[in-house]
């Protein structure tokens, strides 16, 4: 599974420009699913099964975007001023690796601080693409660029930048892969612009009215030296939410979940975020409401170029869902 | 053939003499956002007789349905806002005198605010937002930024009884014509509302226009999220104006924060804070303006939102875009654009729906 990571977290796909994403997540789901469609916004929506009558209409998530900068304004000589695509954050900047959709690849600079230790907004930064004048800059305002970082296999850790989603990407291509004979009609999407606001989880949750919904997404974790306190650690497995900043997981939802886990003895985590949502908050609020929930992925160091996974969380991530979706479902009020 | 020749050719709309004359209407009317009656029946008067049929929605929107008269028209969303930042009376705070608290509506900056002539209610009563005169005023408090609570609108004891907590206030301001440029309050969105009357004039055949004059822009997107849901186009564009930031640096720098700048034609979004753009209809509006010689400028990505933002998250999604006439000093009392950037922008976007086809969605996004 570890070339397929490599795959897709080195694929450029910031929020509104996921084409190129959504072609490897194409080929990489072909012939394993009865039906694939793109939407308006761009949503890769695979569907595998028809509902059987102990089955329901469920709806996968993983979003295939990833933060990134989009040119704003050229100078005069050739310095490229950006703003931001989703969160990403100044402390994360200077001196990181981007690399346009056009190919041309840049490096974040910084005006003369006078104060060194001040922690620089965008507004005093620029990427360097390498040129002398604005009329050599083969970028131009509205080019939208990612952080470039080569994928880094640790053995047991597994480092990128866009881990934040790739890795649920990958997760749902791998249990999309591995489903047969499940009582439901499952929808995996792979969905666009989670970063700026759930934005495709929205109208592909409205388009596809499930009956159930989950999100699989990154985590934030507690067990680096002074870190967030937070009660999830890499290594332990697969992280069942409970709540972020944007949904209250169903109740019912959270301990079909916790059974199905310990039916199929794989190890998980209770997650409570404080901070942070997923598209699962979007496919929740569908229409006229959604019993939703999250399977995270527990991750360090997220929306920065070197986000990190364990790998043994990851092949755990994609057994729980397995085992999860190859039985019928009983929702029971907690 | 020219490409003025081109464009004369497929008979794009003109700002004439009788669309100025709408846009001054327009502007003088006063919509603060809740409250957009007053604009409602200008574009209800426009319209009714053009388009095949006119609605009124829960909230207030205007929805108009005009179809080309050719057959496989792609059903496309245009949607302008018709209210207005401005202010609300919260509390007569002197029964004879007049005097009365407020609060903002929407977008406005305290700053902007003292010594500033306002209309108030539907009547549009004249009244003033008060302000200490500057002999009486301590260092401190030229220092120190004013708060809302401290300032009143004032309008007179003669006009106590002419209005009353709730109603709306907006500036003052009179349409102008100042050399090649438009000077008025609220042309932001009136520009877009002008705009999008004249391409309900002027419908294309290959187009089943669906137009929304929407309400509560300006303090959420609030109008256009139900017209989308109600409208259910295929595609959708935004018609608004955006600001233009395109002075010169105070220090000599090259500013390289203007968002927009006048006299460079009609400004194409990528990105805002609301919604990142349909690659697809950039391109088209991009192409539309190089081949027909149409100037425009590409918006800076940055903040900022317009009914798109709420528009293409409607349903199943709706693809869309905005195009936006650029204004310097917008939510202030007085804006000001160029003549010839609303020329171009109702042209581009006459010329841009000539040339819209189904074909634009077949691609994936």
């Amino acid at each position: 599974m570890k070339s397929l990571i490599q795959k897709v977290v080195e694929t450029l796909g910031p929020s509104g420009y996921e084409s190129r994403i959504r072609e490897v997540i194409r080929s990489e789901i072909e012939g394993t699913a009865d039906e694939v469609h793109v939407d308006a916004l761009g949503n890769l929506i695979a569907r595998k099964g028809t509902r059987k009558a102990n089955g329901r209409r469920i709806m996968l998530a993983a979003h295939m975007d990833e933060i990134g900068v989009i040119a704003t304004h050229i100078d005069e000589n050739g310095f490229v001023r950006f703003t931001t695509i989703g969160g990403v954050r100044t402390i994360n900047c200077p001196g990181s690796r981007v690399r346009f959709l056009n190919g041309t690849a840049g490096v974040i600079g910084v005006e003369y601080l006078t104060n060194t230790y001040d922690t620089p907004g965008f507004e005093q930064m620029f990427i360097d693409i390498g040129v002398k004048n604005k009329e050599d800059s083969p970028v131009r305002i509205g080019d939208v660029a990612a952080f470039e970082r080569p994928f880094l296999d640790q053995g047991q850790r597994l480092v990128a930048k866009s881990m934040d989603d790739r890795i649920g990407t990958a997760v749902l291509i791998e249990a999309l892969r591995q489903l047969d004979g499940s009582p439901h009609e499952l929808y995996f999407v792979f969905s666009v612009q989670e970063e700026v606001g759930v934005r495709g989880a929205t109208t592909a949750a409205y388009g596809i009215d499930p009956e159930l919904g989950l999100a699989v997404d990154v985590t934030g974790t507690g067990d680096t030296p002074k870190g967030l306190k937070m009660q999830v650690s890499l290594g332990k497995g697969p992280a069942i939410k409970v709540r972020d900043a944007g949904m209250l997981a169903d109740p019912r939802v959270v301990s079909w979940m916790v059974a199905g886990a310990e039916k199929a003895k794989i190890p998980y985590q209770i997650e409570i975020l404080e901070r942070g949502g997923t598209d699962a908050r979007a496919i929740q609020l569908t229409r006229a409401g959604v019993p939703a929930g999250c399977l995270s992925i527990p991750c360090r160091y997220i929306h920065s170029p070197s986000e990190m996974v364990d790998y043994e969380d990851v092949l755990n991530s994609v057994r729980l869902l397995v085992a999860l979706l190859s039985e019928p479902i009983e929702l029971q009020a907690v | 053939m020219t490409q003025n020749a081109a464009l004369k050719a497929l008979k794009a709309p003109r700002v004439g003499a009788a669309q100025l004359k709408l846009l001054e209407r327009l502007t003088n009317a006063c919509s603060v956002s809740g409250d957009e009656g007053e604009v409602r029946g200008i574009v209800l008067e426009e319209v009714r007789p053009h388009a095949d049929e006119v609605r009124i929605d829960h909230l207030g929107n205007v929805l108009a349905m005009k179809s080309g008269s050719g057959k496989k028209a792609l059903r496309v969303m245009l949607a302008a806002h018709m209210d207005e930042i401005g202010f609300m009376l919260t509390h007569n705070e002197d029964q004879d005198d007049g005097i009365f608290r407020f609060e903002a509506v929407g977008g406005v900056h305290i700053a902007y605010l003292p010594g500033k002539p306002v209309l108030v209610g539907k009547e549009h009563v004249p009244g003033v937002i008060g302000a200490k005169a500057v002999h009486l005023t301590t260092p401190d408090e030229r220092r120190n930024a004013l708060t809302i609570d401290s300032l009143r609108i004032d309008v007179g004891p003669g006009n106590s009884g002419k209005v009353k907590v709730g109603d709306r206030a907006a500036f003052a301001t009179q349409f102008s014509r100042v050399g090649p440029s438009l000077r008025a309050k609220a042309l932001d969105d009136r520009l877009g509302v002008a705009t999008l009357i004249e391409l309900i004039k002027n419908v294309p055949p290959n187009i089943e226009l669906r137009a929304a004059f929407t309400v509560q822009e300006e303090v959420g997107l609030r109008g256009a999220k139900v017209a989308a849901y109600t409208l259910e186009p295929e595609l959708a564009i935004a018609l608004d104006s955006t600001p233009a930031n395109d002075m010169p640096a105070w220090d000599d720098t090259e500013n390289t924060r203007y968002n927009t700048r006048l006299g460079s034609g009609p400004a194409i979004y990528l990105a805002d804070a609301a919604t990142l753009s349909d690659p697809r209809l950039a391109r088209h509006l991009e192409e539309t303006a190089a081949h027909y010689g149409i100037p425009y400028q590409l918006r800076q990505p940055g903040g900022g939102g317009t009914d798109a933002g709420m528009i293409h998250k409607q349903r199943a999604g709706i693809p869309s875009i905005s195009v936006s006439v650029p204004g310097r000093y917008l939510h202030t009392p007085v804006s000001l654009a160029r003549l010839s950037d609303w020329e171009n922008t109702l042209a581009l976007l006459y010329v841009a729906l000539v040339r819209l086809t189904p074909d634009i969605l077949q691609a994936d996004r």
